[in-house]
């Protein structure tokens, strides 16, 4: 699996690793974040 | 994972093709990582969601997976995942992400 310039969708979660941070890691990776979104579960 | 999520995902492969998109997971609880994987690739288990019945077929990582954090800039990965990374159980998680994957 290469990250590099792939479309990514960072579905991150609130009580455990956020989107946006999922979305720097890829970002770092050379991949382009397409959308970045936390789940919240209850 | 949660209707709107799945509709989210629906409505980009719809619009831009599956081509070149991979979903990367950040979820700490090993049967929601599960859950979450099998519903973008095939389809929403419960039958609930926008995703029900429908076989995306996408690439799914966990940000925990060593074929993710190789890629990344050590720096930012730690600054940013480290923490969480030392809080759960990844292992159980990268095996769970594995198991959906067909690869472990």
């Amino acid at each position: 699996m290469e990250l590099r310039g792939k479309k990514v969708i960072a579905l991150g979660e609130r009580d455990s690793v956020p989107g946006e941070a999922i979305a720097e890691v890829a970002r770092s990776a050379g991949a382009d974040v397409i959308e970045v979104r936390t789940e919240c579960f209850v | 994972m949660d209707p709107e999520n799945q509709g989210l995902i629906k409505r980009i492969v719809e619009e831009q093709g599956a081509e070149g998109i991979v979903v990367l997971l950040g979820a700490a609880d090993e049967d929601a990582v599960e859950v979450a994987a099998e519903t973008v690739r095939e389809g929403d288990p419960a039958y609930v969601g926008p995703l029900a019945g429908v076989q995306l077929g996408l690439p799914v990582w966990h940000i925990f997976e060593d074929e993710v954090k190789a890629q990344a800039d050590p720096t930012v990965y730690e600054e940013q995942v480290g923490f969480f990374a030392l809080s759960f159980d990844t292992e159980a998680i990268n095996a769970a992400m594995r198991r959906v994957r067909g690869d472990g």
